[in-house]
């Protein structure tokens, strides 16, 4: 059991600081942050890495809030039932949303928890930013 | 029995010493409490956090009322004579509609509109310290604003001081309900709620399944009364001809006639369906356009006439794409998890924020470390 460490077993991972990435809003009211490289997060992760993990977010929610004939069927299907089929089924977008805390989830295992970062789910701070938190600076060996 | 001895815990020396906080946190273990006990807003919520209403919601029983008590006399005193004067299918179209106009506006009343979170603490400082270095301030205090491109075209954002963030384009402060609302629309207090991006698909629904129903009720309520008076029968001979087995009785359900109620119904719609046929005409409008009650009513885009960047950024320039964007798009999510349980050191942090900012919630607090301090006892005793 002792073996095994995750950050939240560390008795208190200390906060370094945090940085947030804020929303783009060049296209309009969608979903999109921007993918500027924080200056904070030169030293921990890569720039590309980075760039990455928040291009597929972006194009993630894109997906999730994309006009097109699957987002009008539900729509119309929902006014004839007099908007109770949203009481029993799953709208596309919280299915997106699924898949975006899955992916948030992998990506702070494989890559940003070795490096001592934590990046929050956006939905979790009501869709304005993405919160890095930056752990301070300590092997996790040493822990033991 | 409760021979042991405790000290009452201080709730400011929560935050400050972490062996108190840890005997705290075992506590409260046992009652997690839920995001919408502490949400900061002005808003009421039921059924363990499932429904949301606007803390004043006066008007909506009257609503609910007018509604329900119109369509229960038209389905008591018209329907019996229109089916037997024209088809079955009256009161099944009364029907269908009724129950699509209920649905809508429970649905609009009882959604949350688009509520934004407000911001954490770290965020709010990140921000001002943005504020403090960005070039975009002056010397100058706040107002704080932020200009931004969207679509080419300079929008500003403004900062709101209750929720410590900038605002997102068409998110409006609602001051009745003290909340930042996604393309906030308006506040309806015959709603009793805001207006804004996860509603107004309803609110619309609502308005234009009402108009329908006033004017289905209001052309049946006129055929009533051209069949009857066709049949020859004045008032009074109706009145007259009726069993009068009780003659008091008998004078006083002449006033009651079944005809007078058809009067009252026929008030009401002649009332009602102009502004609700005005209000059907106005959103229909702002739908076709993609703009929202508020920026028509502050004239956001169209201040400046003749100068091309002055159109409305958010427009698909489509009356068909806007309509479908507005109505049949994807259904966004709620923001504020009403229903989600606290992490155990929110949860004290909050409490004991409450408790330096607010004096008032003082006596709960202490009503939670009678509870605590029993449950010490009993521990102790065990």
């Amino acid at each position: 059991m002792a073996e095994t460490h995750s950050l939240q077993d560390l008795q208190q991972p200390i906060i370094s600081s945090k940085v947030f990435i804020q929303r783009d809003y060049s296209s309009g009211t969608i979903c999109r942050f921007q993918t500027k490289f924080p200056s904070e997060l030169e030293s921990r992760v890569d720039k590309q890495q980075f760039e990455e993990t928040i291009q597929t977010l972006n194009n993630l929610y894109a997906e999730a809030e994309k006009l097109g004939g699957k987002s009008y069927l539900e729509g119309c299907l929902a006014c004839l039932t007099a908007y109770t089929i949203f009481l029993c089924m799953e709208t596309h977008y919280e299915k997106v949303l699924k898949k975006i805390a899955k992916y948030v989830k992998d990506q702070n295992e494989k890559i940003y928890a070795p490096r001592g970062l934590l990046i929050t789910d956006p939905i979790e701070r009501g869709l304005r930013v993405i919160e890095i938190t930056i752990f301070e600076d300590r092997s996790i060996g040493s822990a033991r | 029995m409760k021979k042991c001895e405790y000290q009452q815990i201080d709730p400011r020396a929560l935050t400050v010493s972490p062996s108190s906080a840890q005997n705290h946190t075992e506590k409260k273990v046992q009652r997690p409490r839920r995001k919408w006990e502490v949400f900061p807003g002005k808003n009421r919520f039921f059924c363990d956090g499932r429904i949301i209403l606007a803390r004043q919601s006066g008007v909506l029983p009257l609503t609910l009322g007018l509604i329900v008590v119109t369509c229960g006399l038209f389905f008591a005193f018209d329907c019996p004579f229109l089916v037997e004067h024209l088809t079955v299918f009256i009161p099944v179209i009364g029907a269908v509609l009724f129950v699509f106009v209920v649905f809508s506006l429970l649905r609009t009343s009882f959604t949350d509109p688009g509520i934004l979170p407000r911001a954490t603490p770290d965020e709010a400082a990140d921000i001002e310290k943005q504020i403090d270095t960005s070039g975009s301030s002056t010397y100058r205090p706040p107002p704080r604003t932020k200009e931004i491109l969207i679509n080419q075209q300079v929008v500003k954002l403004k900062y709101c001081f209750t929720c410590k963030m900038f605002r997102p384009p068409r998110t409006s402060h609602c001051s009745l309900c003290d909340n930042c609302v996604e393309r906030f629309d308006h506040h309806c207090p015959w709603v009793g709620n805001c207006v804004g991006k996860r509603n107004y698909r309803f609110f619309y629904s609502f308005i234009i399944s009402l108009s329908f129903l006033t004017s289905f009720i209001f052309g049946c309520v006129i055929t009533h009364i051209t069949l009857r008076s066709q049949a020859g029968k004045s008032l009074v001979q109706a009145i007259q001809e009726s069993p009068a087995r009780y003659p008091f009785v008998h004078t006083l359900l002449s006033c009651l006639d079944s005809f007078s109620f058809t009067v009252v119904e026929l008030v009401i719609c002649f009332f009602s369906i102009w502004s609700i046929l005005g209000l059907s005409g106005f959103h229909t409008y702002l739908v076709a356009s993609n703009l929202t009650t508020n920026e028509d009513i502050k004239g956001s885009w169209s201040s400046k006439r003749g100068a091309e960047e002055s159109g409305n950024p958010y427009t698909y320039n489509s009356i068909l794409t806007n309509c479908c964007a507005t109505l049949c798009g994807p259904m966004p999510p709620s923001l504020i998890d009403r229903r989600g349980f606290l992490p155990p050191d929110e949860a004290m942090s909050a409490a004991s924020a409450s408790e330096i900012e607010l004096p008032p919630f003082a006596a709960k607090n202490d009503a939670h470390m009678e509870d605590n301090c029993q449950d010490l006892a009993l521990s102790c005793t065990a």
